[in-house]
């Protein structure tokens, strides 16, 4: 079966690729376009760790196929920073230590980054459940929250 | 420590929140974990793994898999030269490498559903995966068994006919399931329940779990012409897989070079080998790089969680609270190969307590599932699940308060543990007296919450470690280390360096190096990476301040008691201060080679002196009785960390070893059908906590010092998941009226065990 | 004379006698005396041994010291620490 062509914007670029049918956009994101700052990690969205923007939305990466991307929009880890400035959450993750082995870490930001462009002012509770699908194992997630708190709190006073 | 630099300012970094090195890259996507690297014509592996719980392998065809165009290299057993029996050290445990090359790669049999019985490399993953299914193997199907009581009872399925109860007199003539017996005696346990007036006796029960690390196993290995290997993967001890891979391959450890790549968790359960030596013998065969990656499925299904196990206590005490008479006895299953971490169960059970009379047996149960690995503190949190349920059954009745009981018996500097040695000067009665200082402490409950507490420890080690320092011609500062980072080690490193060099925490650059840029280092583990680590970064420091002084005493022809180091510079004392002027290291590093070379230090040293980290959590949580739901409300943790290097760091593994704790209380097991399958290998119904299951977990910072450590460093990694089973048990208890003796306390455990009571609402 | 005491099932090896009074100076002489009085014994000293010397543990150190009225603990590698497979 020919492979599919496919025409999207990702991090601001136009890019252009082929895919099998069934390769994931994950797949495409890491072993096409080389940007493997999205990680598999249960490849059943299960665990966040692929998390991406799609026109907007918050989806798991292995849920989604490559080529269904054709003139969409996508927005990966590796767009955060603007240039050499990084996005206050990912500034405030290193200065509350909100990250020890650092694997969750990209879908966990580019997840906060999400519920903070809709919610400017989370409650605690609000800040878990949003995160309740970036599976961490080694902070136990309250450095995380502490970190997206404060950052929803600076950037509040603008 | 605290020097103070040329320009007159004290600037100390151990034991403050610096920003870690490697930190930009992984907010940012940068940083490289396993399956994040790849070279030029890889191909890529997959493993076949056997369907069956038990069976013999009587015969692998994988001609028409080779045949398959696009597959370039199959393996089967028959790459791997068969191993002799010979036990040796192995992550916190023993193996033996007649079973590590078996649990590489099945021979005879395959002993768990997921074991692995071929491999392929290929040129696309989906070739791959169509070259195994037209690998033929042919299974004898056998009886199997999963549970480590069951498979201790004669008449059992037998999985080695060559295992016989070691410790047993006299030794077996029959072959069993057990594979060792171990036993721990301490004066006279029959007088010292002759003499209790309460004696309580339980038995517990816990299923394994996973250490649910979400970065799956990753190896890159690329071996050329002459035999050299290249191999990147995710490892908590890149020098234990050079040399497992070196003894499994019969290959030179000069010439397997080791790159530990960064790594999404470990928890123990990367201090083992799987894919490494396949993807080595694939390469080597299809002369041509290999990548393989686990899915979680193989993660759940091949990679070693630690044991289940059945543990039964009994506890004599007198009736003003004072613990006379302490027995367990530990059956833990291994998995398929022997080395349960039974051993420091065994160690661990009465550890907290100062108990003239104690006796505890373990028991090394192999079993038709994957072999156990290595998990935080191994064996510990199932023995101290058990005691500190029953410590608290006898607080409630003797009506003691369950912190004054554990500080009336508590071990203390001079207390000799119940495996032997007296202990040096610990803090555990200070994380008692700590938790009964919180806030928490008196906060009040309502009906259907409850709160426990417990105490536990872990020994924590050192071990062989190198690290090196180099001074840069422009004066910055490299540093070398050789364990991987799992946690925040290169922050807590480049503090130590900076301080003991003088120099700015962001002139000083750590890198974990690959095995062939630094020496012997082992593994990550046993909560010794910051406390050797910095051990060695402190002999490293030592030589490069010698040295200097050394070379400014030619350049100024002085005399060594003329000259001291401090501050970041070699600075001239008495008379020869209105001579010359001080000289710092970037001063140095200017004319480095025309004053004798570069400038470095290496510390080469087998650490000793690791201080036990004692820890007391206390958690409060609600029961739901119409779900059998257990929600944590409020949990803190008070640890004893020696001295913290990064306190951010030192939270961290407090906060995250609670959760784990909390996880592996209420939720997480593995689930066996009667086809001795594994039901749910997956994150969905392998339960782990998510954010919204925890509260902020309140952490002390307790800090007696280890008089053995330059900054007063104890190991701090593995304490934090040992109280917690107990502690939310125990508060179950409170919440509930019931002792739960069986973990996972699930909600569906929990209603029914209500609905028994007649507790739960209609 | 240094008192050492054999912890776990390594009395096993020595027909059940745990306790011995040894005039030893280093972990190494150590373990060679006890090698002679029991030669089942040596083998397992070579790996997987922990020693514990007044209250210290150390893990794989053939160098390391004894005083006359040490109290020494042998006791099964607790928490690895040690060679690397060979």
């Amino acid at each position: 079966m020919a492979k599919h062509h496919i025409h999207a914007q990702i991090n601001g670029d136009d890019v252009e690729y082929l895919c099998e049918t069934e390769e994931t956009l994950l797949d495409v994101l890491r072993d096409t376009l080389h940007l493997t700052g999205s990680k598999e990690g249960c490849a059943s969205g299960d665990c966040g760790a692929c998390s991406v923007m799609l026109d907007g939305r918050l989806v798991c990466s292995c849920l989604v196929l490559g080529c269904e991307m054709h003139g969409r929009t996508v927005e990966t880890i590796e767009g955060m920073a603007q240039g050499e400035t990084l996005h206050p959450l990912q500034q405030r993750f290193l200065e509350h230590a909100a990250l020890q082995c650092g694997i969750c870490t990209p879908g966990v930001l580019v997840a906060s980054k999400a519920l903070l462009e809709r919610n400017n002012d989370p409650t605690e509770t609000e800040v878990r459940y949003w995160l309740a699908g970036n599976l961490c194992r080694c902070t136990g997630y309250d450095k995380i929250v502490t970190a997206v708190m404060d950052t929803a709190a600076a950037m509040r006073k603008g | 420590m605290a020097d103070t630099a040329t320009n007159g300012h004290a600037q100390s970094f151990v034991g403050t929140r610096t920003i870690r090195p490697d930190g930009v890259d992984k907010v940012t996507g940068r940083a490289r974990f396993g399956a994040d690297f790849n070279l030029p014509g890889q191909l890529i592996g997959r493993v076949l793994r056997s369907p069956h719980p038990h069976a013999r392998i009587v015969s692998i065809d994988t001609s028409k898999a080779e045949a398959l165009p696009g597959v370039k290299a199959v393996i089967t057993r028959d790459d791997f030269a068969d191993q002799p029996s010979e036990f040796i050290p192995a992550g916190e445990m023993m193996m033996n490498y007649k079973d590590v090359v078996r649990n590489v790669m099945a021979r005879e049999k395959a002993l768990y559903e997921g074991h692995a019985v071929a491999a392929v490399a290929a040129t696309s993953a989906a070739i791959a995966r169509r070259a195994l299914k037209l690998i033929d193997v042919k299974y004898e199907v056998l009886p199997h068994v999963i549970d480590a009581v069951a498979a201790m009872q004669p008449g059992a399925p037998l999985l080695h006919d060559d295992l016989f109860t070691a410790g047993v007199e006299p030794k077996p003539d029959k072959p069993s399931n057990v594979a060792k017996r171990i036993e721990i005696k301490l004066g006279d346990l029959e007088a010292g329940f002759k003499a209790a007036d309460l004696v309580i006796e339980r038995e517990f029960k816990t299923a394994p779990v996973h250490q649910g690390y979400i970065e799956p196993h990753a190896a890159l290995a690329s071996v050329s012409e002459d035999g050299t290997t290249e191999l990147w993967c995710t490892t908590q001890g890149h020098f234990i897989v050079r040399a497992h891979c070196a003894r499994l391959l019969g290959l030179d450890m000069g010439k397997v070079r080791v790159t530990a790549t960064e790594i999404g968790g470990g928890f123990g359960g990367k201090t083992v080998v799987y894919l490494e030596p396949l993807a080595i013998a694939l390469s080597r065969k299809a002369k041509r790089p290999v990548k393989m990656v686990m899915s979680r499925e193989e993660v759940f299904k091949a990679s070693g969680p630690t044991s289940g196990a059945t543990v039964r206590v009994k506890m004599g005490v007198k009736k003003d609270g004072k613990l006379v008479a302490a027995f367990a006895e530990l059956k833990y299953q291994a998995g398929a190969f022997q080395g349960s971490p039974v051993q420091p169960g065994v160690f661990c059970a009465f550890a907290p307590y100062d108990i003239e009379n104690v006796h505890v047996i373990g028991y090394d149960v192999v079993s038709n599932r994957p072999k156990v690995a290595a998990y935080r503190a191994p064996g510990a949190p199932i023995s101290e699940y058990a005691v500190e349920s029953v410590v608290d059954e006898i607080a409630k009745k003797l009506d003691i308060d369950p912190v004054d009981l554990r500080l009336q018996n508590a071990a203390h500097e001079g207390t000799k543990a119940a495996y032997g040695p007296k202990f040096g000067p610990i803090g555990l009665e200070e994380t008692l007296n700590a938790i009964k200082k919180t806030e928490h402490w008196n906060a009040p409950l309502r009906k259907w919450q409850g709160r426990g507490v417990a105490s536990g420890f872990w020994f924590n080690i050192g071990g062989e470690t190198c690290a090196s320092l180099t001074v840069n011609e422009d004066g910055t500062v490299s540093l070398v280390a050789g364990t991987p980072d799992i946690g925040g080690l290169r922050a807590s490193l480049t503090a130590v360096a900076a301080d003991e060099l003088g120099v700015p925490y962001d002139k000083v650059r750590p890198i974990i190096g690959d095995t062939g840029s630094i020496g012997f280092n082992f593994l990550t583990g046993g909560s010794r990476s910051a406390f050797s680590g910095s051990m060695a970064i402190v002999e490293a420091a030592k030589q490069i301040k010698s040295e200097l002084c050394a070379r400014a005493c030619k350049l100024w022809e002085a005399k060594p008691e003329q000259v001291e180091f401090s501050g970041g510079a070699v600075r001239p004392l008495g008379a020869l201060a209105e001579k010359v002027k001080p000289m710092t290291i970037a001063d140095f590093a200017k004319v480095a080679g025309k004053t004798g070379g570069p400038i470095g230090g290496v510390g080469r040293i087998n650490a000793q002196g690791a201080g036990p980290s004692f820890g007391t959590h206390m958690v409060d949580l609600e029961v739901d009785p119409e779900t059998g739901r257990a929600t944590i409300l409020r949990y803190t943790v008070a640890q004893d960390a020696g001295r913290a290097l990064h306190p951010a760091y030192v939270e961290g593994q407090y906060q995250g070893g609670a959760v784990q704790g909390i996880g592996w209380a209420l939720n997480e097991e593995y689930i066996y059908g009667e086809d001795g399958k594994l039901q749910n290998a997956g994150f969905l119904d392998y339960r782990m906590p998510v954010a919204s299951d925890v509260p902020m977990i309140d952490t002390v910072l307790v800090e007696v010092a280890n008089p053995k450590h330059p900054y007063g460093v104890r190991g701090v990694g593995e304490t934090p998941i040992v109280p917690p089973l107990g502690a939310i048990a125990n508060a179950m208890e409170q919440a509930t009226g019931i002792r739960f003796t069986e973990l996972p306390m699930s909600p569906p455990r929990v209603l029914k065990a209500l609905k028994e009571k007649g507790l739960r609402k209609a | 004379m240094a008192r050492v005491v054999l912890v776990g099932n390594l009395a096993q090896l020595t027909g059940g006698v745990a306790e011995f009074e040894l005039s030893a100076t280093s972990v190494k002489q150590l373990f060679e005396q006890l090698t002679e009085l029991h030669p089942a014994l040596g083998p397992h000293l070579d790996e997987g041994i922990a020693v514990a010397i007044d209250g210290q543990i150390y893990q794989d150190t053939l160098l390391e010291p004894i005083q006359p009225d040490s109290e020494v603990y042998l006791l099964p590698q607790i928490a690895g620490g040690g060679t690397s497979p060979s």
